[in-house]
């Protein structure tokens, strides 16, 4: 049990305001998310307070960029800010080119910025697996903002939407027409949109046909979101986004914040469930020979999952404590 | 084997095909490679403290080498990463290398080293003392 002695005794560190602590538990969750079960029980006290806020958007749209200009306003105003930026892993090799923070390298000496890239490694959400673990230590940790950068999406890889409190969508102006636009997915998750390189043609064009697309949306009857323009070579513009950030976290009133954090520490259940499931299967699987004769109809092809699993678990396989 | 490696250029050396030779050839091997580009040796060791990593990979052809090994070792030294990996590739005289490895270099790639033995040393390679998995 030292892997879960140490842990502990990193999270302590962490709540002390350890830097070296946050490194290393960062590595371990990520290699190993079980270890979040001996670090959650100390830091659950400190989470909640970190507004937490995931930029995404298409490959080469400026998300990088557009974080470190975010960062340098926040730094100006004295908050101190995490970064998790998400590069893709190889399909192949499991290898990962992780390029984000050479856009960020203002901030490497800064005491009170904390940058860590993370490779997808199995996950195809647009965010690895950990990222919502890595959130809960950053805040832990003590910083004011989270944010979050996801790889380069192109219109399903929506996990960001169901991992952070705000949601920020870059476009491009060359990011093709209003048919474009009208597709599901990337279009309805965003709580603020940004069309950055805002210098190049048809930005505008592009503003206004956005605007007229998410009116249309039922999901922004109430109010349409903010649409920017931005230019992350010079910072032009980045000003109205953080403004626009304060706003939305503050018309996250108690309870649709609270809606929001709850249909979130929903699916992280449902996550951490999958994942229980999984391993005392394995460990089913090592102990009885007959199962493993089973599993082999379905590796080989001539049974379907559906049949094994039910003549394995006739009665279903989770059961309720009956008294 | 190692798993997670922090390439980068100290100074102002303007190169970069060696290093993006090396980042793709390690990437293509499984390894996840944080690629910083051009920064000076206190910055590279602080990233190399946030990302955690197992190695740090630096590119040298300025003929610097002596000077800003030093300083990144020193900045190790203040941080308590004396055990991370620090190897070294680019245009280092065969002679600097005993002097460079006494100052605390894992490992030199001069010209002419073959992929294959930079693949095979990260593949050997092994320092951590607290490895996650140790012990659990």
């Amino acid at each position: 049990m030292a892997r879960q002695a140490k842990a502990t005794e990193l999270a302590g560190k962490l709540l002390e305001g350890s830097e070296l602590a946050l490194a290393r538990l960062i590595s371990l969750i990520e290699n190993d998310s079980a270890s979040m079960s001996d670090v959650l029980p100390i830091i659950q006290h400190s989470l909640g307070r970190a507004h937490c806020i995931g930029f995404t958007g298409p490959p080469g749209a400026g998300k990088s960029s557009l974080v470190n200009h975010v960062t340098r306003l926040l730094r100006e105003k004295g908050k101190r800010v995490g970064i998790i930026a998400v590069d893709p892993s190889s399909p192949f090799s499991g290898g990962a080119l992780l390029g984000d923070r050479i856009r960020m390298q203002a901030h490497s000496l800064d005491p009170g910025v904390f940058i860590r890239s993370m490779a997808t490694r199995d996950s195809y959400g647009g965010l690895s697996r950990a990222t919502g673990h890595v959130i809960k230590l950053m805040d832990a940790f003590g910083m004011d903002y989270v944010l979050v950068e996801t790889v380069g999406v192109g219109q399903v890889e929506l996990d960001v939407m169901n991992t952070t409190d705000t949601v920020v969508v870059i476009l491009v102006p060359e990011g093709g027409d209003s048919v474009q636009l009208m597709k599901a997915g990337l279009m309805e998750i965003g709580d603020i949109f940004v069309v950055n390189k805002s210098d190049r043609p048809g930005a505008e064009e592009i503003a206004l046909q956005l605007q007229v697309i998410l009116q249309m949306n039922a999901r922004y009857a109430q109010n349409t979101p903010p649409i920017l323009l931005t230019q992350s070579i010079d910072g032009l513009g980045v000003d109205k986004l953080v403004d626009a950030l304060r706003d939305h976290r503050k018309g996250l009133n108690g309870a649709v914040l609270e809606a929001r954090r709850k249909e979130r520490r929903k699916k992280e259940f449902e996550e951490t469930l999958a994942a229980v499931l999984i391993r005392e299967w394995r460990r089913l699987l090592e102990a009885d020979p007959g199962i493993r004769e089973k599993l082999a109809l379905v590796l080989e092809g001539s049974t379907d999952p559906y049949s094994v699993i039910e003549e394995m678990f006739p009665g279903g396989i989770i059961r309720q404590n009956q008294e | 084997m190692v798993k997670k490696i922090l390439m980068a250029k100290p100074g102002l050396d303007g190169h970069w095909r060696g290093a993006m030779v090396v980042s793709a050839a390690l990437r293509d091997a499984g390894l996840e490679v944080i690629y910083l580009g051009n920064q000076n040796p206190e910055a590279i060791v602080h990233s190399a403290f946030q990302e955690d990593v197992e190695a740090i990979g630096l590119s040298i052809l300025s003929a610097g080498h002596i000077d800003l090994i030093e300083q990144v070792v020193d900045c190790m030294r203040k941080k308590g990463m004396e055990d991370v990996i620090l190897v070294v590739g680019g245009t280092i005289p065969g002679e600097d290398i005993p002097r460079l490895k006494e100052m605390g270099v894992d490992a030199v790639f001069p010209p002419g080293s073959k992929i294959e033995r930079i693949l095979e040393y990260f593949k050997q390679a092994r320092k951590r003392s607290d490895e996650p998995t140790a012990g659990g």
